[in-house]
């Protein structure tokens, strides 16, 4: 297929994974605001700010992470490249660029999701109650675009590829997002295993939806050591990084190339990251530095996503 | 009927109205009568959604706010019958022939020049000429493959051939996309009435461009749609049509010329490109042959043509019979290549470049539409009798310092249809733009084509990029 159609698949499915995360993000970050026991308003802001891994801009633009100016910051500032509103603006472009090789119900669920998502950006800033409205609407949108993606896409490398786009954003979403605990603050070194310590590993189950999960897979009370182990290991868990490679590996394996040469090195790195993965433990992951681990993890999948727009003349 | 009886006559509406409805209109009466105020206003508001989603919209130049804008699509359909259609038909496909066969002339013998048919000056110091072309012999010595005639309808069994489209002309997917909606609306309306159907446009193209492979060309050709990108007004039907086609849409710079062969660039690599459907002027399609400057391109893409590597359509060059001035000649292309009578009838033209006639124009510029010979789109274009002073005079200078610039016609009293506006439904002008296709092997029409209509109360402008809106246009089969 042309290479600027794969490209564009790519981008076009790693920008409505990241917009469903972003969105995901906030709405537990408002939750967990609400039931914050100390006086520490900004936290969990400022760690929803973190795990959208734009810290750095948001810094250079706010000093402290406040509710209202992240809120705007990751929901509607186009200064902001990977804010909901950029990411469904960017989704479009790249869709409209290949719109034939898209199905006409791929098209229409991200150009209406487009269109409606003017009213949103009219309306902000948005109160609790729509802001919630808005949030949900985000995330039943991307799960229309991917559940249109996996019922009507042919099996051809343009599926393959926006399949890439959508588990690496996914992968390093994951990371980022379990690496949080490392950077987000405690009201005081006694409060490790503390009420606020638990409510935060609860928080980052709930962002990626697996309360339940974690229930039928572990039972009992929120451990760390077993979130850890769900969000990278569980290749049961969709959201997992292990899953997310199992797929990654899957479909550059299965992109059909006549030159096996130019791709090879995005596979061998996929294929790398997947085994680490699959045959890690969590005890060792720990006894290592988790944030050490997540790190190391997401400038690798980085590297994987510039080793594979190489690998196939993007 | 003359062209000045018809300026000054009563203007004709399609439907009959005010008077008798006429024949193919019966059922739309009849149907625009059963349809309550409430479910007009309804479906108005459902094309529009319909429009919107599919995103079937046009970008606007020079204008502020939304860049992506839709063409107002009226429903009440433009009906023509049978007969008056293969009329049409028979004198669209003779045009079309004579048109390719002129551009061939043009670039090989010039025998209508020998001839004394058509000036010389005209042709080799036209701006749309390109001597790259010359000695150049194409499959089936076709040049403008797909033409886009736009017609006027002034009565009964009067046309006119308005202007010539010969280079890239565009509203084909509008045609095929308002048949759509149509059917999505109306269900019913089409149960009730026999319509040739338009959906297989697309075929019909694909099969002419497959018609017109390269010699060199062994095997399935590969085809592709090439153009300017999202930011192109017309860029939804290039989207468009390479879907239909299932053949690749691709941009310059996906394109890449190597030893006179033109390839694509793939994810497994190089891929070879026979037959190029180009949405891209000539000006820009070859920056190391024509504008240096251009991105939008493809560098080397006429040497792939010229060493018959590579099928352009249209070709390169098919603009000079697009030229206004050149226009006023069709009909004797006609009789000169072919042997026949024209069977579609031109506007009668002033050729301002020459003294006589130029006096003439200025003296009844307010009676007159002044277009300018490269113009297109409704830009730089004069209607005398809807102008106001100031812009007449702004003509009567340009027509003084440039008058080969220019040509100048009688305002057509163009048919009207009825169509919906807010005071309820009212008769509104319109022209029509069938479609021709010239393979290497025969010519295809799809019934019909696009019926542009202007919304404004006695406008004769049907430009999109002038307030305009369309119609579906349905040609009945019995």
């Amino acid at each position: 297929m042309l290479a600027r159609a794969a490209e564009s698949l790519y981008w076009l499915a790693r920008y409505m994974e990241r917009a469903d995360y972003v969105a995901r993000l906030m709405q537990v970050a408002g939750h967990m605001n609400a039931v914050r026991v100390d006086s520490d308003r900004n936290s969990e802001w400022e760690s929803a700010i973190v795990a959208s891994g734009s810290s750095k801009a948001y810094f250079a633009k706010y000093p402290v992470a406040s509710e209202a100016t992240v809120i705007d910051f990751l929901a509607f500032d186009r200064d902001n490249a990977s804010s909901i509103v950029n990411c469904i603006e960017t989704a479009r472009r790249n869709a409209r660029a290949v719109r034939t090789a898209l199905t006409s119900d791929m098209w229409e669920a991200v150009n209406a999701t487009w269109q409606e998502l003017a009213q949103y950006r009219a309306a902000a800033p948005l109160n609790q109650d729509r802001l919630n409205e808005f949030f949900d609407w985000v995330k039943a949108r991307v799960g229309l675009f991917h559940g249109i993606v996996a019922n009507e896409m042919l099996r051809l490398d343009g599926y393959r590829f926006a399949r890439v786009g959508q588990f690496l954003e996914r992968a390093d979403n994951t990371a980022r997002l379990l690496d949080v605990k490392y950077h987000v603050r405690l009201p005081t070194v006694d409060d490790v295993g503390g009420v606020v310590d638990y409510y935060q590993w609860v928080a980052i189950l709930r962002v990626v939806g697996a309360r339940r999960a974690y229930r039928v897979l572990f039972k009992g009370p929120v451990q760390p050591a077993h979130v850890a182990e769900l969000l990278i290991i569980r290749t049961e868990f969709p959201r997992s990084l292990a899953y997310c490679y199992q797929h990654i590996t899957d479909h550059l394996d299965a992109i059909d190339r006549f030159d096996a040469k130019t791709a090879a090195e995005a596979k061998r790195q996929a294929h790398s990251l997947y085994a680490d993965l699959r045959f890690g433990r969590t005890e060792q992951i720990i006894a290592n530095g988790l944030h050490e681990y997540l790190t190391d993890l997401i400038q690798r999948t980085d590297r994987l996503g510039v080793e594979i727009a190489k690998g196939h003349l993007f | 009927m003359s062209v000045s009886s018809a300026t000054g006559g009563a203007i004709f509406d399609e439907m009959g109205w005010p008077g008798e409805v006429r024949p193919p209109y019966a059922l739309i009466d009849a149907w625009l009568k059963s349809l309550p105020p409430e479910t007009q206003t309804m479906k108005r508001r459902e094309a529009e959604v319909l429009f919107r989603r599919i995103g079937i919209t046009f970008a606007v130049y020079t204008e502020g706010g939304d860049p992506e804008r839709l063409i107002p699509f009226d429903f009440i359909p433009r009906v023509l019958a049978q007969a008056e259609w293969q009329r049409l038909r028979r004198g669209l496909e003779q045009r079309a022939k004579a048109l390719n066969a002129f551009i061939h002339d043009v670039y090989h013998d010039r025998e209508i020049i020998r001839a004394g048919r058509v000036p010389e000056k005209l042709i080799l110091h036209n701006s749309e000429f390109r001597p790259e072309m010359e000695g150049l012999d194409l499959p089936g010595r076709m040049y403008s493959h797909i033409a886009g005639i736009d017609m006027v309808r002034t009565g009964p069994d009067d046309y006119y051939v308005l202007e010539d489209n010969c280079r890239t002309p565009s509203g084909v997917s509008y045609m095929v996309e308002n048949r759509e909606v149509m059917q999505r609306l109306f269900p019913d309306l089409f149960r009730r009435n026999l319509v040739a159907p338009v959906a297989h446009y697309p075929d019909e193209l694909l099969a002419t461009l497959r018609s017109l492979a390269p010699p060199h060309c062994v095997g399935e050709p590969t085809i592709v749609l090439l153009t300017p990108g999202i930011y192109n007004s017309a860029y939804y039907e290039h989207a468009f049509l390479a879907d239909e086609m299932g053949i690749e849409l691709v941009e310059g710079a996906d394109l890449v010329v190597k030893k006179d062969i033109c390839y694509m660039r793939t994810t497994a690599g190089l891929a070879r490109v026979d037959v190029i459907y180009r949405r891209i002027d000539d000006d820009y399609l070859d920056p190391l042959v024509f504008r240096p400057e251009s991105m939008l391109g493809v560098p080397g893409v006429h040497y792939a043509n010229r060493a018959g590597n590579l099928t352009l359509t249209n070709a390169v060059g098919a603009g000079i019979a697009d030229d206004k001035a050149v226009y006023i000649h069709v009909p004797e292309m006609v009789r000169f290549y072919l042997g026949e009578e024209p069977l579609l009838r031109n506007v009668p033209t002033h050729d301002c470049s020459k003294p006589a006639e130029l006096q003439h124009v200025l003296d009844h510029l307010d009676e007159l539409v002044v277009k300018a010979v490269h113009g297109s789109g409704g830009y730089g274009m004069l209607v005398g009798p809807h102008a106001s002073r100031a812009e007449l005079d702004k003509f009567r200078e340009l027509l003084k310092t440039r008058p080969q610039g220019y040509i100048a016609q009688p305002t057509l009293a163009l048919s009207t249809v009825p169509t919906f506006v807010d005071a309820g439904i009212a008769p509104r002008h319109v022209d029509l733009r069938p479609f021709v296709l010239c393979g290497a092997d025969r010519i295809r029409v799809v019934p019909g084509g696009l019926t542009r209509v202007a919304l404004k109360e006695g406008s004769l402008v049907v430009n999109s990029s002038q307030g305009g809106g369309t119609k579906d246009t349905w040609v009945l089969e019995t």
